[in-house]
């Protein structure tokens, strides 16, 4: 397992992370240093409420941190404005939810092509690519499905091949079996370990689940927004 | 394109409320343009109102005559190209309960009268014979299709204004040069009025309604109506002398508060349309935050976000807006039909439609700017913890 490890692909350096509610302000994460190898399949776990969702917000760069960088494949994230972010967002990440988060007036191949549709490829290119992503996740049959026509772990699967279908070499994501059945959830893990051996994927995931943390190769606690 | 393929998806998502905002905003734009039209038709006289007459009316007020012998020194006035005289008629018709047989009778100069009325289009071979029978009388063509006046009718009057029973013979139909022009009016011989007066009542005798007058340069106006006013200064009857147009405006400004209601009305639509049409946007898009959300996430821009959420506002206001519009001609057509002589013309006008498209698309755009404002200013990562 431990073979494809090479430099780093994240690295979150010195990062603090504190909200403003009114005047007050609350500390959420503190200090944070990691680096994410590439190749890694690294399991964030700790209790509610730790800053675990922010801290993999802050990696994705959905959010940004107050204090410390955020360096991606060698781009200091901070860095970038928000337009550049969310071009560098789409290049470079896939997002998966505990709540799927599909459209739910598209399909599943409409849902799928979501991310294509802010590149440059062909009509023909996209759809090999939706198609390819689909078939990966084992949803070949279901292309025409709408989101409710479709089970918990087989929305999943469509938000995972959503997150793939760019090819992205980070994937992170939040909870992804939080809200699954045990056999679902099952399937959603052999998938993410897939897509980590097999297609060289470094995946961030926040979990609650130590059956789904066993897949992972490094577990890292969080513990009231530092790292235990 | 993505966007607009989105937006229609998002406007069928709740069939039901997309429906019945189409329809609400379809309602007030119907009403708003059924406003507008009343409030023109209303004031149509003045817009129909010719730039080169003048009337001159009695100076206290409008009811009470003036004397025949004005005529010609009227006429000789420096400026003046013609002049004739009216006179209301009133009388009653059938039922009088009912709008239709309220129709205005008028008694004119009939030498004269058409030679300052070009927009009265009436063959000469019928004016001709109208001119040579003293009880004949000329009536619009829109009055006689509501009547079914034909050439050789009789049209039987019971005179209150002048009383005894008047009997007028259709010699001629005259039809309006100009959409705007009144085709509802019946005119007879003021000739055949003043000698059955003379017979009934000879105090009456020799007294005409108002005069009307074409003057040679429109420029002019305000001298001729000077000099006319001057000459009967000291006279018993008083005249005022005002331009067509203002005459006609003195009507309309009679029922102003009427229209000034009306306008407030049509105002409150636009309130309302904007109400109707930013309830719904604002309750869709403040379901869909989180979905927004994730198509920033995914790299999707703020004028994605801002795409969508204006084109589902600019789709329900430019379904409903037209639907409106529509509905508009329908409700004139009704209203010109249940009062025919009452508004003698009534036509949608091209500024009503353009102002109810307008009112329509701005409140398409109004109504998104507050919802897209915040999906704009949403934090991605906080509208993610956003429960939709
Ligand atoms: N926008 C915000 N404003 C204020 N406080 C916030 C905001 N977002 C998160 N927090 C707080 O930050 C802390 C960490 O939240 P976070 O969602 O990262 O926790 P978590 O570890 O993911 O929890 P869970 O396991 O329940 O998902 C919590 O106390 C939360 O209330
Ligand atoms: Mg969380």
């Amino acid at each position: 397992m431990g073979e494809s490890i090479g430099r780093p692909m994240v690295e979150v350096r010195n990062v603090s992370k504190s909200y403003h509610r009114d005047s007050i302000e609350i500390p959420v994460l503190q200090q944070i240093n990691i680096a994410v190898p590439e190749g890694e399949f690294l399991a964030l776990m700790g209790p509610s409420g730790s800053g675990k969702t922010t801290l993999l917000n802050l990696i994705a760069g959905i959010d940004r941190p107050t204090s410390g960088e955020v360096i991606v494949q060698g781009t200091n994230i901070g860095q970038l404005n928000e337009s550049a972010l969310a071009r560098w967002r789409a290049s470079h990440i896939g997002f998966v939810f505990q709540f799927y988060n599909l459209l739910p007036v598209l399909t599943a191949f409409d849902n799928v092509e979501l991310p294509l549709l802010l590149t440059n490829l062909s009509k023909s290119e996209r759809r090999n690519r939706v198609e390819l992503a689909l078939k990966l996740v084992g949803l070949a049959d279901r292309m025409a499905h709408y989101p409710k026509q479709l089970s918990g772990g087989q929305e999943q699967r469509v938000a995972i091949a959503r997150a793939i279908v760019t090819d992205p070499t980070l994937l992170v994501a939040d909870e992804p079996t939080g809200d699954l059945d045990k056999v679902s959830a099952g399937e959603i893990m052999d998938l993410l370990d897939r897509l980590n051996k097999e297609f060289r994927k470094t995946i961030v995931m926040v979990t609650h689940d130590p059956r789904a943390a066993e897949k992972a190769h490094t577990v890292t606690h969080l513990e009231k927004g530092e790292l235990a | 394109m993505f966007v607009l393929n989105l937006v229609l998806k998002n406007t069928l998502r709740h069939k039901l409320r997309t429906l019945l905002t189409i329809f609400g905003i379809a309602i007030a734009v119907a009403a708003f343009g059924f406003i507008r039209t009343i409030v023109t038709a209303w004031s149509a006289g003045v817009e129909a109102s010719a730039q080169n007459r003048m009337i001159t009316r009695h100076a206290v007020s409008f009811i009470l005559p003036l004397p025949y012998s004005y005529l010609d020194r009227i006429a000789n006035v420096p400026g003046v190209s013609a002049a004739s005289f009216a006179n209301w008629f009133g009388g009653v018709y059938k039922d009088a309960a009912d709008f239709k047989n309220f129709f205005p009778r008028i008694a004119v100069e009939s030498d004269t009268y058409f030679d300052l009325y070009p927009e009265f289009i009436i063959s000469p071979d019928q004016l001709a014979l109208f001119k040579a029978e003293r009880n004949a009388c000329i009536v619009g063509a829109k009055l006689a299709a509501e009547q079914g006046f034909a050439l050789g009718d009789v049209i039987p009057i019971e005179g209150d204004i002048f009383p005894g029973r008047w009997e007028f013979t259709v010699r001629g139909i005259y039809r309006g040069r100009d959409r705007t022009t009144d085709e509802t009016q019946m005119f007879f011989h003021w000739k055949y009025l003043n000698e059955r007066i003379r017979e009934m009542q000879p105090a009456r005798e020799g007294m005409v309604g108002w005069y009307v007058i074409q003057v040679d340069r429109p420029d002019d106006m305000p001298r001729v109506g000077g000099e006319i006013d001057g000459m009967f200064e000291n006279s018993r009857a008083r005249t005022k002398t005002e331009t067509e147009r203002e005459f006609q405006q003195s009507f309309v400004s009679m029922s102003s508060s009427i229209i000034t209601s009306l306008k407030a009305a049509s105002y409150l639509i636009v309130g309302i349309i904007l109400l109707v049409l930013a309830n719904t946007i604002v309750m869709s898009a403040r379901e869909r935050m989180r979905e927004y959300a994730v198509l920033k996430t995914i790299g999707f821009s703020g004028i994605h976000i801002v795409g969508l959420i204006g084109g589902e506002s600019m789709v329900i206001a430019i379904l409903g807006g037209a639907i409106g519009l529509a509905l508009t001609f329908p409700a004139a057509g009704a209203l010109a039909a249940a009062f025919p002589t009452f508004f003698p013309i009534v036509n949608v006008e091209p500024l009503t439609i353009i102002i109810a498209a307008g009112v329509s698309l701005a409140a398409g755009l109004v109504a998104a700017m507050f919802p897209a404002m915040r999906a704009l200013r949403m934090n991605t990562a906080d509208g993610l913890r956003s429960v939709g």
